[in-house]
């Protein structure tokens, strides 16, 4: 019996000693031997990147890595900022949307990988390089792939109403009008208050940019003229009862895009993947083109999404992570394998290259990638601040609550809710904000 | 201490001292692994997130890189920050009137439920005792989104239903709706939970009672409401109970409907705030302490109420 028990203790001593011990292991790259073999593991949630690692892998025998599917990308901040603070746990490699690169910076959960890269700058668009190094001389990641924004369309309803694809946002309500007025059932569109990533990607079209660094001083401008502008034309569209405003992703939406009450999407360049697994059976009947512009002579752009894959602090093999991450984004064979196996777009300024034949989706659409390298190209440069995450939230609550009162007033009342909560939580925690 | 006081002495006499002190160890040896799994798992994680609750993380400069944040003493100003919280108060008003929905109606539903299939006693049997119970065995988060699919127009089989007889079907989701639609979910997965509570009391009463009665000349209904309600009356405040704990801690069922609503923020229970504070903006330290105001309100209310019953509570025999 005593021997049971002192196992018992020995156990629940050991199970108490995993919970408290957490050794720190900043202490960077460790040399290895030649010869010896390096694991890595990379946390993604893009599709199929198992078999654009595999690529990696046997051409790398040094170095493998192994990759860890992940949820999506809110789910993996979480569990990596946990990691961090638990100490350990954190994978090498992993991918981290733009928006989120701040506040994983400020967490210091990505390490500086400036001197391990490399010289990648004249391999990506300014817009992007600028996400990964936030403006500074460190370099927190490598961009992987970038999300211009989209416009998508039903041609066959568009053709029926003898309507154009939209130029400008006022071309877009006078369709969404036209449309709406001949079926009372049919939307051009919905306004998503829980897609704060959506209204922010056109909010940056619009010319606004959220965040802003000057010194050692943050300004957060979310209630600026630009975004003041989209939200009040968004908000007379709901009001107006021709867009609906019921949140995107839902099973709700998901039926609507098929059953042709949707037939419209702004969106963004990854589009396509997400009408197939939602609107099958709409095949062929869709169109993307340029986003509608607000002033057609000079045409601009935001993102929807996109990522960079970046090394944590917690790695031990720094350099050899670098690598990977290089030939990941940069290498001919990585790319080819991001836009053909994973289904991303590549960020490179190289992936023309991979990407000719146009999405499955719309095989029908064969400028698909002229039109998305074009709306790449017009992208307006947009900076993220160290608390993207309590924004985006504030967005969910605000605009919850206007889109659900359907009152045009309280779309740009929303946004200085909006303000209010991102400048509160950045003084609180002690940020410099300005004004 | 008092475990050796309290040891047989007289059936066995102490033969040395070592035997003695071997023998007072026993119980602490017993006892350990529950002792250190209760201190591991459950009190220190306690004590960590209180500790946690008096601290905040100050940045410097841009907040960039290694070093831009410490972790500084807080006072008592995360506990000022959550109850000062514009949102906090309004979703504390909204589970109390959810628990006003919830409580007697799923309560209710339980007790009317067991004195039906306990009046019925064989007939009607273990089947629809199953079939209440049922829900209770699927998932809060299995549940809720079952009944997202019920509730959004356009996929639920209910809009058809309800079209056939030429009524357009409100979107539940929506408006006031919403707080109804949460309690359903709650109501119809909490409710075979507690009529199985109730029933088992219900089997536990001897039948000569009801034959007394009977011979009394008293009809079911009046043997239900002067005998049966009356016997069960503390498994009735014990549900109760847990109900009310329920309700102060909801927390699946609205997280689950959130995407499918634009009525339901992050804030709309106390939970979901801590869960918002702690997992969406990073700020475990503000979570920590609504965590330690929402488990003092549970320990105060559930133990409030244990009082303010009495004695009833648990032995209704004196």
């Amino acid at each position: 019996m005593k021997k049971t028990f002192a196992g018992v203790l020995a156990a629940a001593l050991l199970m108490t000693g995993a919970c408290s011990s957490s050794d720190d292991s900043d202490s960077g790259s460790t040399a290895t031997k030649p010869g010896e073999k390096v694991e890595l593991t990379y946390w993604t949630w893009a599709p199929n990147m198992d078999k654009v690692v595999e690529g990696w892998n046997t051409t790398h025998p040094d170095i493998h890595v192994t990759v860890n599917k992940q949820d999506g990308g809110d789910p993996a901040v979480t569990k990596l900022l946990t990691a961090i603070k638990a100490g350990s746990g954190a994978p090498d490699v992993m991918q981290a949307e733009y928006q989120k690169m701040p506040t994983l910076v400020s967490a210091n959960a990505l390490a500086d990988i400036n001197k391990e890269a490399g010289s990648l700058k004249a391999k990506f668009p300014e817009s992007a390089w600028n996400a990964v190094t936030l403006g500074g001389e460190a370099l927190y990641g490598v961009p992987q792939d970038s999300g211009p924004m989209m416009f998508y369309y039903r041609t066959d309803v568009f053709e029926k109403l003898g309507l154009q694809a939209p130029k400008t946002w006022d071309d877009y309500a006078a369709a969404a009008r036209k449309i709406h007025a001949a079926n009372k059932k049919q939307y051009l569109g919905t306004f998503s208050a829980t897609d704060a990533g959506w209204f922010a990607g056109l909010s940056q079209q619009a010319g606004a940019s959220w965040w802003g660094i000057n010194g050692d001083t943050w300004s957060v401008a979310i209630n600026d003229a630009a975004t003041q502008k989209v939200a009040t034309y968004w908000g007379g569209l709901v009001q107006e009862g021709v867009i609906d405003n019921k949140p995107m992703y839902t099973p709700e939406w998901n039926a609507a895009l098929n059953d042709g009450t949707q037939v419209g999407w702004t969106s963004s360049v990854w589009g396509p993947g997400v009408l197939e697994g939602n609107a099958a059976s709409t095949k062929g009947k869709w169109k993307a083109a340029l986003l509608p512009q607000w002033d057609a002579a000079s045409p601009a752009n935001g993102n929807w999404g996109g990522s960079a894959t970046s090394v944590t602090t917690q790695s031990k093999h720094k350099e050899q992570a670098a690598q990977f991450i290089a030939w990941l984004n940069t290498d001919p064979a990585g790319i080819k394998a991001l836009a053909g196996t994973a289904n991303v777009y590549p960020a490179s300024v190289d992936s023309g290259a991979a990407l000719t034949a146009p999405p499955a989706f719309l095989s029908n659409q064969s400028d698909f990638y002229t039109v998305a390298a074009e709306a790449a190209k017009i992208t307006k440069p947009f900076t993220y601040g160290p608390n993207v995450n309590v924004a985006y939230s504030a967005y969910n609550d605000a605009f919850g609550k206007a889109a659900a009162s359907k009152k045009a007033a309280d779309f740009p009342a929303a946004l200085t809710t909006m303000q209010q909560t991102t400048v509160d939580d950045m003084k609180n925690t002690g940020f410099k904000v300005a004004g | 201490m008092t475990a050796v006081t309290a040891l047989p002495t007289e059936t066995r006499t102490p033969r040395t001292a070592t035997r003695r002190g071997r023998r007072a160890g026993a119980p602490y040896s017993f006892l350990a692994p529950a002792l250190i799994l209760f201190v591991a798992f459950f009190a220190a994680p306690i004590g960590y997130a209180a500790y946690l609750s008096l601290r905040r993380v100050k940045v410097s400069g841009l907040g960039l890189g290694a070093g831009a944040r410490t972790e500084v003493w807080a006072g008592m100003s995360n506990y000022a920050r959550s109850l000062t919280d514009p949102d906090f108060l309004p979703s504390v008003y909204r589970i109390g009137a959810y628990g006003l929905i919830v409580v007697p109606t799923m309560l209710g539903l339980a007790l009317l439920m067991a004195l039906l299939l306990d009046a019925g006693r064989t007939r009607v049997g273990t089947f629809s005792r199953t079939a209440i119970f049922l829900p209770y065995a699927v998932p809060a988060v299995v549940g809720s989104l079952l009944w997202g699919f019920l509730y959004l127009p356009r996929v639920s089989p209910f809009t058809d239903v309800v079209q056939m007889f030429g009524v357009e079907p409100p979107d539940v989701l929506t408006g006031s709706w919403v707080l109804w639609a949460v309690a359903n979910i709650a109501v119809w997965g909490g409710t075979g939970f507690n009529m199985i509570v109730i029933y088992t009391a219900l089997r536990a009463i001897p039948t000569d009672l009801f034959e007394a009665a009977r011979l009394d000349g008293a009809s079911d209904k009046q043997i239900a409401w002067r005998i049966k309600i009356p016997i069960v009356l503390p498994s009735l405040i014990m549900t109760f109970v847990f109900s009310l704990i329920a309700t102060l801690q909801v927390f699946a069922e609205p997280m689950t409907l959130k995407p499918l609503s634009n009525t339901i923020s992050s804030t709309w229970t106390p939970l979901m705030k801590v869960y918002r504070d702690a997992f969406v903006r990073n700020d475990i330290y503000s979570a920590a302490a609504t965590s330690v105001v929402i488990a003092v309100a549970t320990f105060a209310v559930s133990f409030g109420f244990l009082k303010l019953v009495g004695n009833r509570a648990f032995n209704q025999e004196d």
